[in-house]
């Protein structure tokens, strides 16, 4: 782990504020560049912006700075020392000193967040602010009023999300009590809090010297604060400037149906959700990095946050917009690697990622396919698309992409081992040539791809999520299948080892099963057993049938971005195989009776 | 070929070519005329009824269907199940939507049955959709010159939809048309019209159905086996309709085809061709030379996909 002191060009300076207090604070990296001021939490220091802060230096000039009781700053005893209009002080002393004429953009994570809230409400600060992001930290005085509103209009929604914060919020409660965080603090707490958080957060990394003093003056906050907020809110508080949000989808402290609402005190917000716990800026840095740097970008070239994209304005309202939003929120400049995009499942997953903003490697044997859907991709809004022609089969090529991914990208954060052929006819009919290309493309072809970007993602140690495509073939026998379903059974069980072994990682592993769905897959098949011209009528007529069938591929990209925004182990997506997944747990004999009707010839 | 395809009624002469391409003209007109005052919170009934209004002033009084106005994903047929579903309704013109204007008029006995899509203000993916009609419009004329069936034709073009990444839309159309056969209509003082179809017209549609029942050819262009045969000649209605994500994109014109096989666009000058053409994109396929006479299926097929790709690569 890197310090803030020791990114290029890192100066250490000290500013005066109001009552002496004295703030310690760091500013770096391209002096050029937009200043992006970031603002920690409790009980943090600067320092918890450290790898954030690297990955936007070469950009960006970053101002980062102790608040008061924590870190090297001066730490005033008195309680009242540490209300809201204090530390608005203290960051206009700041901004004085870093930036007396232009204007800065504001990151803030949990109390940094909080009070930054404050400075973005109040006249003499928010004009000074070009953009807001805020992490993990509401607003004291939405969430007073959204409490409030939810206790004089009671709707069952409302009152379960009041309920839950009410919980989430246990350790506020417990600061308040006198004396005790702060001998637990720097008593056992003190101790033992690093070890805590590497074990439920992840976050890496050997803790702050200070912390035990920093977390027991940084009570204070608590204590000064909430109760008189609580009690009184502004009306007033609303931010005029572009605000984004960022929303942790395991925060253990914050409901996130809390910001339902944030548009009515934020106008101009856009939202992210983010896999991740509580502390994102030090466990998902990359993808942190990337959406500050792009919305600064955004605001710094239109003055506001981009409107959204044709595709976005034609969405009819209701369900699809919804869903839409869901997906940009989460997958908004997010890498995916997809395989088999030239077609099918493939094509439109990535096209569903594109319009969601994401950027997008697009692999498939066929160069010209491949090219077609990064045009498509291009058109719809993805932020970048790429073209890569790789048999997913042929290990070496395989290995090559992924460095060449890694190199020219970065490591992805959603890799879709989509890519696979059909092949039907009897075990007997199937020659051991065709076996081996079935398990070369449909698992081996997986096995590559979870195995490089896998262990990408292990060793980057960000996160990220992997979907094997399997099929209902996976759990339903059939003697007409035999080479097909073994493949993907195969794939499925991948996925499910997989998924243990990468949990400890923070990365997810989705096995997708379709169905019956229709796409080029069908023409491509091969029927075992038959010759040239029956097989050509079997594509054909299979073809048919699963048009008539009628279930489109852009049906399946939904479920494959809501099963990973969830993390779910198995997803069946048609009902038929929704119905055989039950079946083979419940009542497998049916499925074994099913296996033995011959397929329509 | 099959003899009693030469049979069929072609129904037009030469000075009769004229006639179609004027009412085309004049219908096209009348597309951008209206597609010129839409602005926003105009809705698809007002469209139709401003489109009606522009063709009656100009003497327009009997149609194959009256005007048709589809905004936003209705362009793309989306939900469309039943065929009521096709009519003008309430939803309102906003920014950078695309839109759909459809008109069939008859002028002086001939037909006209056209579809003018464009979007207020740009759409990158409307943008898009328009110009990968282009190679349709060429693959399209130059299978029917090479001889291949309607069916497989239709299939062709379905194939390269696929390629493209597209969903064909015109299977939602009535039949699943891409295309349909116009003709003269004659003359008559009572001009009724029912579910917005002008019955005359429809009569001669259905006049041809029962004629081509009886010599093994369709008036209607889908995969069905009634359409496995050469296009007849005549004039055909062609409209193929992409669908991409809420968006639909289609042309409509007349093809005209020749007792010896041969076909032509009636018209080289309509508002899609100068579209192309300000965009440097090939709308026709004149310059390449036919596929063989009659190879077996799938090779005709691939060569005519081929040849359409390879305007598409080269405009693209």
């Amino acid at each position: 782990m890197t310090s803030l002191y020791d990114l290029p060009g890192a100066r250490r300076f000290e500013v005066a504020s109001t009552d002496g207090v004295r703030l310690a604070c760091v500013e770096a990296g391209n002096p050029a560049g937009p200043t992006v001021l970031l603002l920690h939490g409790y009980p943090d220091t600067k320092e918890v912006w450290a790898d954030v802060a690297a990955r936007l230096a070469d950009r960006y000039r970053i101002v980062a700075y102790d608040v008061r009781g924590a870190g090297e700053s001066s730490r005033p005893d008195a309680t009242s020392a540490y209300a809201l209009h204090r530390l608005t002080d203290d960051f206009e002393h700041v901004l004085d000193a870093v930036a007396p004429d232009g204007r800065v953009h504001l990151v803030g994570h949990d109390w940094g967040s909080v009070q930054s809230w404050e400075f973005v409400t109040t006249r003499r600060t928010a004009e000074r602010v070009a953009s807001f992001t805020t992490v993990s930290g509401p607003s004291l005085d939405h969430l007073a009023l959204v409490t409030r509103e939810g206790l004089a209009r009671p709707t069952p929604k409302r009152l379960s999300r009041n309920v839950e914060q009410l919980f989430r919020s246990w350790y506020v409660y417990a600061l308040h009590m006198p004396v005790v965080p702060e001998l637990a603090w720097r008593g056992v707490l003190g101790k033992h809090w690093p070890a805590m958080m590497a074990r439920s957060e992840k976050t890496l990394g050997p803790p702050e010297p200070s912390l035990p003093e920093d977390a027991a003056f940084g009570a204070k906050l608590y204590r000064a604060n909430v109760r008189h907020r609580m009690a009184a809110p502004r009306h007033d508080a609303i931010a005029e400037m572009p605000v984004q949000l960022v929303v942790p989808d395991r925060d253990k402290f914050l409901a996130k149906r809390l910001y339902d609402e944030l548009d009515r005190f934020a106008p101009h917000l856009t939202r992210r959700q983010v896999s991740g716990g509580h502390w994102v800026p030090r466990t998902r840095p990359d993808l942190m990095a990337r959406w500050i740097g792009e919305f600064v970008d955004q605001v710094e070239q239109h003055g506001t946050a981009k409107p959204a994209t044709a595709a976005a304005t034609l969405a009819s309202k209701g369900r699809k917009a919804r869903r839409d939003e869901a997906n940009r929120r989460r997958f908004a400049g997010q890498l995916a690697v997809i395989t088999g995009a030239g077609s099918g499942i493939g094509r439109a997953t990535a096209l569903s990622l594109a319009e969601a903003g994401a950027r997008l490697v697009l692999v498939d044997r066929d160069a010209a396919s491949a090219e077609r859907t990064v045009d498509l991709a291009q058109v719809l809004g993805a932020a970048e698309a790429y073209a890569e022609t790789v048999d997913v089969s042929d290990a070496e090529a395989m290995e090559q992409l992924a460095a060449k991914v890694r190199a020219t990208h970065g490591v992805p954060d959603l890799v879709v081992n989509n890519a696979g052929i059909g092949i039907a006819g009897s075990f007997l009919d199937t020659s051991p040539e065709e076996w081996k290309r079935t398990l070369d493309v449909n698992l081996w072809g997986v096995i590559h791809g979870c195995r490089l970007f896998g262990a990408m993602m292990v060793e980057r140690g960000q996160g990220g999520h992997i979907v094997n495509t399997a099929s209902a073939a996976a759990f339903q026998p059939s003697k007409g299948l035999p080479a097909y379903s073994t493949s993907k059974a195969a794939v499925l069980m991948l996925s499910e080892c997989l998924r243990a072994e990468f949990a400890s990682h923070g990365i997810g592993v989705t096995a997708i099963c379709p169905g019956f769905v229709a796409t080029g897959i069908t023409g491509a098949t091969r029927f075992v057993g038959t010759s040239a011209e029956k097989e050509r009528s079997l594509r054909e007529k299979t073809t048919k049938a699963y048009k008539r069938r009628g279930y489109g591929p852009e049906k399946v990209a939904d479920a494959i971005l809501r099963a990973v925004a969830e993390n779910t182990a198995v997803q069946p997506v048609t009902p038929e195989a929704h119905a055989a997944y039950a079946a083979s747990r419940f009542t497998p004999r049916v499925l074994r009776a099913l296996a033995r009707v011959d397929l329509p010839k | 070929m099959a003899t009693p395809l030469m049979a069929a009624r072609a129904g037009v002469s030469g000075p009769d070519i004229d006639g179609f391409r004027t009412v085309q003209r004049l219908a096209y007109d009348c597309a951008e005329a209206v597609a010129a005052q839409l602005r926003p919170g105009v809705t698809e009934r007002q469209a139709a009824a401003m489109m009606r209004r522009w063709l009656a002033d100009r003497g327009v009084h009997d149609w194959l269907h009256l005007p048709f106005a589809w905004f936003g994903d209705r362009t793309a047929f989306t939900g469309f199940k039943v065929p009521h579903q096709f009519f003008p309704t309430g939803r309102r013109l906003t920014e950078g939507m695309p839109f759909i204007l459809d008109a069939a008029p008859i002028y002086q006995g001939y037909t006209a049955d056209i579809g003018y899509t464009s979007s207020l203000g740009p759409n990158r993916v409307l943008d898009h959709l328009l110009d990968d009609l282009a190679v349709h419009r060429a693959l399209i004329v130059e299978a029917v010159r090479a001889g291949r069936t309607l069916r497989q034709i239709y299939l062709d073009v379905d194939e390269l939809m696929a390629r493209q990444g597209y969903e064909n839309r015109h299977r939602a159309y009535p039949f699943g048309v891409i295309a349909h056969r116009v003709g003269k209509i004659s003359d008559g003082t009572v001009r009724p019209h029912a579910f917005g179809f002008g019955s005359r017209a429809l009569l001669g549609l259905l006049q041809d159905g029962v004629r081509g029942h009886r010599e093994g050819w369709s008036p209607l262009w889908n995969p069905r086996k009634s359409s496995d045969h050469p296009a007849t000649p005549g004039l055909w209605a062609v409209e193929p309709h992409l669908g991409f994500r809420g968006v639909g994109a289609k042309f409509e014109e007349l093809l005209v085809v020749q007792e010896d096989g041969d076909a032509y666009w009636l018209d080289d000058t309509l508002p899609h061709l100068r579209r192309w053409a300000g965009r440097g994109i090939s709308g026709s396929l004149a310059t390449g030379s036919a596929p063989d006479a009659d190879p077996p299926g799938e090779t005709a097929a691939r060569a005519v996909v081929a040849t359409a790709e390879a305007i598409a690569k080269e405009a693209v």
